[in-house]
């Protein structure tokens, strides 16, 4: 990726020629199945950069991005930021324990101040389903979503694509099963299009009350049987139990949804011999997920927070105009 | 004297419907005269040929936002809307600030009204003090004040004893209870109809049992006491089916729905679209057209606009965030002339709807009708006009609505209130408001 700074792609392995036209990425729910592939085969010319002893590229050189977390995250963040710096973006935080935010100022105010900072790109996460949408309509930099309350997480749903494809070389036609909370995930509505689109046979699982009927209309399978769901499964992934959204009882106690609808050694004996185990973190060990199935060769939790890095250097390097500066 | 010359007029209430002119003395209906008009009119003419002349429309359900809330809309603002969108007379819900819940707030709202005002403004007051559920309000004090029903719309009243009781004790005076009708604890934390519509965007749902649970209350209510209650802004299949059977039992309820509810679906929503956001939310396609069947078979009653004016920085942010509700006085008629199109609802179906019946169940006099003697609101229709719904020619102080771009085809032409006329599209005739 020599020579970036003065426009050059990065040297591709078979990134297909398609024109690089969006602005933000919102969700993946209207992305083409060409997209999201341009965008892991943009992930895999990325992770050539982090093998190397200096993982650093001169792609973003000069340009701002602003991480804007409304919503607390360790991960996600660390993630975006170490994604940016990695291109050698100026990388600025900006959280809603620290921000005016607090002060009662509207979600478009502080949207229309750090616009006028004339950032090149803001992340942003968000408790409201469709604040990245909003935001959008009012910035006039791009808009990453890094997640916007039970809407979408499309880097999460993009690196959970290449995370399976990297371990099981496809997707289409294995079998993934998706068991927590249906109802509130983000994670599961990006995934029913990047894992969904690309043809795998998914199905979702969780207790009737966090698994609306409707969800059968998603074209994934439903079902409120573990069993069912694990059974013959090339990959399990696990959603995070949200502790604190208990405000109205969707179960009767951790304990008796650990009991029915947590992942442990037994349950997964059902899957296929080379089944491997995911989880979008953090994970409550013990509650969806056993400790030990958490740190069993299976899991591949932690090729999964591998590939987010990868995933949104090639999102900030394509919307930074890496992609079109080549043409 | 006034002649609005020649018009189709049509008058259910006296079962009208024909070719004639009427004749406007002193405020009222002096006459109608069917047939050719006469030749000599000795006073102001207005010709109504190739119009429809109706009695002056009447939206039973409205948010005048004034006192409290003037810059969305106010009493000028909001009855100037209304006589632009075809109506003479406009019943204002009581979640203002200070809330109607006080005769000097009622009076206080006349009075505006009166001096102010581009129609006739007829107050409901709220059932409870503050609106809190707790304790009934002065009710015959508030009447006497001016008030026409009692609602504590959009925030119905949650404790079933409170509303038996309210039922109970206006019987006496066979005062009208408006019911918002919405079981709290099922529709908490929601911002649309649940639906796939809500859950595709991971938007928190309000199920239509938040309303059904909440209609059936209300029934049983009615039927507990004897007292006469009128269900808000039917949104749902159920709902509907409550309703009929309600009916049928022979118990005094009866009905409203928006423009909206048979216009749109949750479909709507896409985008985020904080437009398509009210209470009750939009619904499916099949509540849609239970809504439809509803008015019909004439179980629905009446339509109303629920014009609910917001600024725009409180629909202008995140969905859930956004605040609830559409202006509808300008698009209410319209929106409501495209039921004609199917040919199962008539005009003077039409005009029952958005005239006769509120008039009948507000129990307001003199209204809803055209017969000699009444008062002369008059609302004139041209129905082939076809026009575009452009947010530059809205009247409200808000400009909340989804329906810009729309082409409707029908409107008001003219509106007089009390002989007076408030809106005008015809060339002759001008306003005077």
């Amino acid at each position: 990726m020599e020579g970036d700074a003065s426009g050059e792609r990065p040297r591709e392995r078979g990134i297909s020629p398609m024109e690089w036209r969006r602005r933000h990425v919102l969700g993946l729910a209207d992305f083409s199945t060409e997209e999201i592939e341009f965008v892991i085969d943009t992930a895999r010319s990325m992770e050539d950069v982090l093998t190397r002893d200096i993982k650093k590229v001169p792609a973003l050189r000069g340009k701002t991005v602003v991480n804007l977390f409304f919503e607390p995250s360790t991960r996600t963040r660390t993630s975006f930021e170490i994604a940016g710096k990695r291109l050698s973006a100026d990388v600025v935080n900006f959280s809603s324990t620290v921000s005016s935010v607090s002060k009662g100022e509207s979600l478009l105010d502080t949207a229309r101040n750090i616009d006028a900072m004339k950032p090149g790109i803001i992340v942003m996460r968000h408790p409201a389903s469709g604040a990245a949408h909003f935001l959008s309509r009012h910035v006039s930099c791009s808009v990453i979503n890094a997640g916007d309350g039970s809407n979408e997480h499309p880097t999460q749903g993009l690196l959970d694509l290449y995370t399976v494809l990297k371990v099981k070389n496809k997707v289409k036609g294995i079998k993934i099963a998706i068991i927590g909370d249906i109802l509130h995930s983000r994670v599961v509505r990006s995934n029913l299009h990047a894992l969904g689109r690309m043809g795998a046979d998914l199905w979702l699982c969780g207790p009737a009350t966090l698994l609306p009927r409707e969800m059968a209309r998603s074209g994934a399978n439903v079902t409120n049987d573990i069993r069912e769901a694990v059974r013959d499964a090339d990959v399990v992934m696990m959603l995070r139990i949200q502790l604190e959204r208990q405000q109205t009882a969707y179960f009767p106690s951790l304990r008796e949804y650990s009991r029915k609808y947590g992942l442990n050694s037994e349950v997964f004996s059902l899957a296929r011999k080379d089944a491997v185990i995911m989880h979008p973190g953090p994970i409550n060990r013990g509650v969806e997920l056993s400790d030990e199935l958490a740190n069993s060769a299976q899991s591949i939790i932690l090729n999964q927070v591998e590939s987010g890095v990868a995933i949104r250097m090639a999102l900030l390097y394509l919307l930074a105009g890496g992609h079109h500066a080549a043409h | 004297m006034l002649l609005i010359r020649q018009g189709r007029v049509i008058d259910p209430e006296s079962g009208k419907d024909e070719t004639g002119s009427i004749v406007i003395s002193d405020g009222k209906i002096a006459d109608f005269l069917p047939g050719e008009a006469p030749k000599i009119f000795d006073g102001k003419v207005i010709d109504a040929a190739g119009h429809w002349v109706l009695p002056g429309l009447i939206d039973m359900h409205v948010h005048l936002r004034d006192p409290g809330f003037e810059w969305k809309e106010d009493i000028r603002s909001g009855t100037v809307a209304a006589a632009s969108g075809g109506f003479s007379s406009v019943a204002c819900m009581a979640n203002t600030s200070p809330v109607n819940d006080h005769a000097e707030v009622t009076r206080f709202i006349r009075e505006k009204a009166a001096s102010q005002g581009a129609a006739n403004v007829f107050p409901v007051a709220a059932v409870t003090r503050g609106m809190e559920g707790k304790e009934m309000t002065d009710f015959a004090e508030l009447f006497e004040a001016g008030a026409i029903a009692f609602s504590d719309d959009g925030k119905p009243v949650r404790n079933a004893l409170v509303l038996r009781r309210a039922l109970e004790y206006a019987r006496a005076f066979d005062f009208l209870i408006m019911e918002h009708a919405e079981d709290h604890d099922l529709s908490e934390g929601g911002a649309a109809n649940e639906g796939w519509a809500a859950l595709r965007l991971g938007i928190p749902g309000i199920p239509s049992a938040a309303e059904e649970v909440a209609i059936a209350r209300d029934i049983l209510l009615a039927r507990l006491t004897g007292g006469r209650i009128h269900i808000q802004h039917i949104s749902t299949k159920m709902g509907v089916d409550l309703l009929r059977m309600a009916k049928r039992a022979g118990l005094r309820v009866t009905g409203e729905t928006a423009p909206h509810y048979f216009t749109l679906t949750d479909a709507a929503i896409e985008g985020f679209n904080t437009n398509a956001k009210m209470n009750p939310p939009l619904r499916g396609e099949e509540d849609r057209m239970a809504i439809l069947e509803g008015i019909v078979d004439g179980t629905i009653d009446a339509i109303a606009s629920d014009h609910a004016p917001h600024d725009d920085f409180t629909k202008r942010c995140e969905f859930v965030a956004a605040s609830n509700g559409i202006i509808g006085l300008e698009t209410a008629l319209p929106l409501s002339m495209s039921l004609l199109a199917g040919g199962k609802v008539t005009p003077g179906r039409l005009v029952e709807l958005l005239s006769v019946n509120p008039a009948r169940i507000l129990g307001i006099k003199g209204k809803g009708s055209l017969r000699k003697g009444a008062d002369a609101d008059v609302t004139i229709v041209d129905p082939e006009d076809e026009w575009e719904f452009r947010e530059s020619d809205v009247r409200s102080k808000s400009r909340n609505s989804p329906f810009y771009g729309w082409m409707m085809k029908g409107r008001a032409a003219a509106v007089l209130c009390g002989g007076r006329v408030t809106h005008s599209l015809l060339s002759d005739v001008a306003a005077d408001v």
